[in-house]
């Protein structure tokens, strides 16, 4: 065993890393379950942006445009949830549950000829002054532009829904969607356009991992990280910058665990590698005993009868 | 009153298998208070949607100002000063009062500058309201305020309200009605939707009424008495339920010191409630929605267990019983809500007739069911009650709102309860059907059942009962006999006006 090989400075800043992923996943599915929608497809559609923005990437050979047609993907597949749950009515659990299985077989096919190419490699922002701080600038300032993103999207979520009017009207449609309906606005409208960001948001989180963090394409390579997205915005009681925390704590743990086996600790490698996902849901039952955020009409269908 | 400011003529709305409003036509003068009679099901709710936009006109047109008004969405009818108060409140726990109010609102101020609007308009009309509190918080008197503020800032020129008082308490009633005149006072007309006649009688102008779908008369409230006005809205005379004068027997159902946490987060926990119900008597409990009824009503049917002492049921604690144990006993409840609660909506009556009298009725033995007693079971109650239904095989919920609850408060006392305990038993029903559902109460009482009727009608309560309280917060009031209280005792009683004021100005 040897620690010494563990540098917490690359420790941290993998960390940063590691949480994009699911950050921006987590973000998304907060924005679409504040409207009072429940997707339980974002693994579905995290794979599907994954491969669509590795396609493109692949092919026109920009990174930049392979995120731009995984957000595309991503919420294009959300969009088949949106028919089937806001106008076909349909049980909104079944038909995430159906949107993930979908989606992992769709990328399967999809991707079938991509399998062991290299992407392009994505420019890391190398932002003059800031990144020659020692230790903070290798772990906040070295990072490829998706990491700024991610965060930036907490910030806006926050404010959005703090202060904007359209944030207002979105949390009252999840809120009482009839009172919504009643005092005139367009419920399933609405709720359609949170349905796309999500999707939008999953999309570029899986195309995170297939672009950025694996660079690579192998068949279900998401692992469960749209499940612990899920989970992040539940348990962290629909607040943006609790997701923020929880991500940070997944990627946290997940990095540790990598560097724990590099290290050749004496725990077996199963157990290290479950311990992010076993980790994560425990700290967030914990911290979820404040569950006051619940949209109201989280998951209920809306009809506009009479 | 100067000049007409909208005229409705021969509009029309039909449903699949049902004519809302058929050819209805009125007008409504400037500054004037117009009422709009009829009962539960005579098109008043869907009339009142076509005006604020929400439900568009099959047929026929109205004129709001002189100019042709087709509103498509409540935010035009907004615009051209048209403003709603919704019966079931159109507000979000969740969000504070400032954004309650925004919402409803074409063009909001900054939430600072808003909240300090709420707060001057509040205390102008005498409806003071702390803008940042949380609506979910708030008791119903207080909701109500926020949709009158909310519908006070567009200045309009027409205020709808929809059953407005059906949650106030009397004193309650007596601010909102100095609101209404002030603002009368000030040009504003308000269209006024009830069926409580007398209140109809001092606040109105001029009434319509409407009876399926159609207008079938119209009066000046003030000159007429509400024994006619009731008479043009049911279309016969009124047959009001008898009893007998019986003495009380031995005690059967015995809070003692109840207090049991509410299972929802916006709920009302009860605290130390003690009541003795007798052979005999029927205890009548008022108060405003959301004071802990629901709660009760649980409490009782064994949906919330408590100690064992909290809860007996002749002289044997069964606090801690769930809803089974208490059905074998004899303690028989019917919940508010008919659809989802009293009621499995996809099922059929005999299915529901099944689901709460299978113990007592005898239609199952060693877990198997009996389906042709059960059927019997159901065709009893819907012969019994008139339920007007095809027959035992429809789907709850394809009976209209007062024949289920006919078929759930019958199906409770056809099973010969020891203590029957229903949460209102008449809302939503009409007056022929109210009528029927009170006597077969009455008639269970004269049996030798004791029962406690929870209901916001304070009417109903004063009709069926020997004594009377009322829940406020989730406490219960000093039990008096009903005969012979004021409405002031029982405005009191319920908690006053829970800290309105008469308007300032």
């Amino acid at each position: 065993m040897d620690f010494s090989s563990i540098n917490p400075a690359l420790l941290l800043a993998s960390l940063m890393v590691a949480s994009t992923a699911v950050l921006i996943a987590a973000i998304g599915e907060l924005i679409v379950e504040k409207a009072g929608v429940l997707n339980l497809g974002v693994e579905g559609m995290m794979i599907t942006g994954a491969i669509c923005g590795f396609i493109v990437a692949v092919t026109t050979g920009s990174p930049l445009l392979g995120f731009v047609a995984a957000a595309v993907g991503g919420a294009v597949l959300s969009l088949l949830f949106g028919v089937l749950t806001q106008l076909a009515l349909a049980n909104q659990v079944a038909s995430g549950l159906a949107l993930t299985l979908f989606g992992l077989g769709l990328s399967a096919l999809m991707g079938q000829s991509y399998v062991g190419i290299k992407p392009p490699s994505t420019p890391k922002l190398d932002l003059p002054l800031l990144s020659d701080i020692p230790f903070l600038g290798t772990v906040l300032f070295r990072h490829d532009l998706m990491v700024y993103v991610g965060i930036a999207l907490v910030a806006a979520t926050w404010a959005f829904l703090k202060y904007a009017r359209a944030g207002l009207i979105l949390k009252a449609v999840g809120e009482n969607h009839e009172a919504a309906h009643a005092l005139g606005y367009n419920v399933v409208r609405i709720r359609f356009m949170a349905i796309c960001f999500g999707g939008a948001c999953a999309g570029l989180g899986g195309a995170y991992i297939s672009l950025i963090r694996v660079p690579q394409w192998t068949e279900g390579m998401t692992g469960g990280v749209g499940w612990i997205a899920l989970a992040l915005v539940v348990f962290a009681s629909w607040k943006p910058w609790r997701v923020l925390l929880g991500a940070w704590l997944f990627g946290g743990v997940t990095v540790l665990q990598l560097n724990l086996q590099a290290a050749g600790i004496a725990i077996p490698a199963e157990y290290l590698s479950m311990s992010p996902y076993l980790i994560t849901i425990l700290v967030l039952v914990i911290m979820s005993f404040d569950r006051s955020g619940a949209p109201a009409s989280l998951g209920r269908t809306f009809h506009a009868s009479q | 009153m100067t000049g007409t400011l909208l005229e409705i003529v021969g509009l029309t709305k039909a449903y699949p298998g049902v004519v809302a409003n058929d050819d209805v036509s009125f007008s409504i003068g400037e500054g004037e208070v117009h009422a709009l009679l009829g009962e539960n099901g005579a098109g008043k709710s869907t009339l009142v949607k076509m005006i604020y936009g929400l439900v568009k006109p099959d047929r026929g047109e109205m004129v709001f100002q002189g100019k042709v008004y087709e509103p498509s969405e409540p935010q035009e009818a907004r615009g051209r000063g048209v403003a709603m108060v919704f019966q079931h409140f159109s507000l979000f726990d969740a969000l504070n009062v400032a954004e309650n109010v925004a919402l409803g609102m074409a063009n909001p101020p900054k939430t600072g500058a808003l909240a300090e609007q709420i707060r001057r308009v509040s205390e102008q009309y005498g409806l003071p309201l702390d803008p940042w509190r949380l609506v979910g918080d708030l008791s119903a008197g207080e909701r109500q305020r926020v949709e009158i503020i909310r519908c006070l800032l567009q200045d309009p020129k027409l205020l709808i309200m929809d059953e407005p008082t059906s949650v106030l308490t009397p004193q309650e009633v007596e601010i909102l009605f100095a609101t209404l005149r002030k603002l009368k006072a000030e040009g504003t007309s308000i269209l006024y939707i009830s069926h409580k006649l007398e209140e109809i009688r001092t606040l109105c102008d001029e009434a319509t009424i409407l009876r399926l779908g159609r207008k079938v008369g119209t009066c000046t409230p003030r000159e007429v008495t509400a024994a006619q006005m009731a008479e043009m809205m049911v279309g016969s005379e009124l047959h009001r339920p008898e009893r007998e004068a019986s003495t009380p027997g031995e005690v059967r159902l015995a809070l003692k010191d109840l207090s049991v946490p509410s299972p929802s987060q916006f709920g009302t926990s009860l605290k130390n409630i003690t009541l003795e119900v007798r052979a005999g008597e029927v205890l009548g409990l008022a108060g405003v929605a959301g004071n802990g009824q629901d709660e009760l009503l649980a409490a009782l049917s064994g949906e919330i267990t408590s100690a064992p002492g909290m809860v007996s049921l002749d002289g044997v604690a069964i606090g801690n019983k769930g809803p089974a144990e208490r059905r074998r006993r004899g303690l028989l409840t019917g919940p508010e809500e008919r659809l989802g609660h009293a009621a499995a909506p996809n099922m059929t009556l005999t299915e529901n007739a099944l689901l709460t009298g299978a113990e007592r009725e005898g239609l199952m033995s060693s877990g198997f069911l009996k389906w042709g007693k059960a059927r019997d079971f159901a065709a009893a109650i819907i012969e019994r009650f008139d339920v007007r239904t095809p027959g035992t095989e429809t789907a709850a919920r394809a009976l209209s709102g007062g024949n289920l609850q006919k078929f759930v408060i019958g199906r409770e006392v056809m099973q010969r309860p020891e203590v029957l305990v229903v949460n209102q038993p008449t809302w939503g029903v009409d007056a022929a059907a109210a009528a029927t559902i009170r006597q077969a109460i009455l008639d269970l009482a004269a049996g030798g059942a004791a029962v406690v009727v929870i209901s916001q009608d304070l009417d109903e309560l004063m009709e069926v009962s020997d004594n009377f309280a009322a829940l406020n917060e989730g406490r219960l009031s000093e039990i008096k006999p009903a005969k012979g209280l004021s409405m002031e005792e029982i405005g009191l009683m319920m908690g006053g006006a829970h800290g309105m004021e008469v308007a300032h100005v």
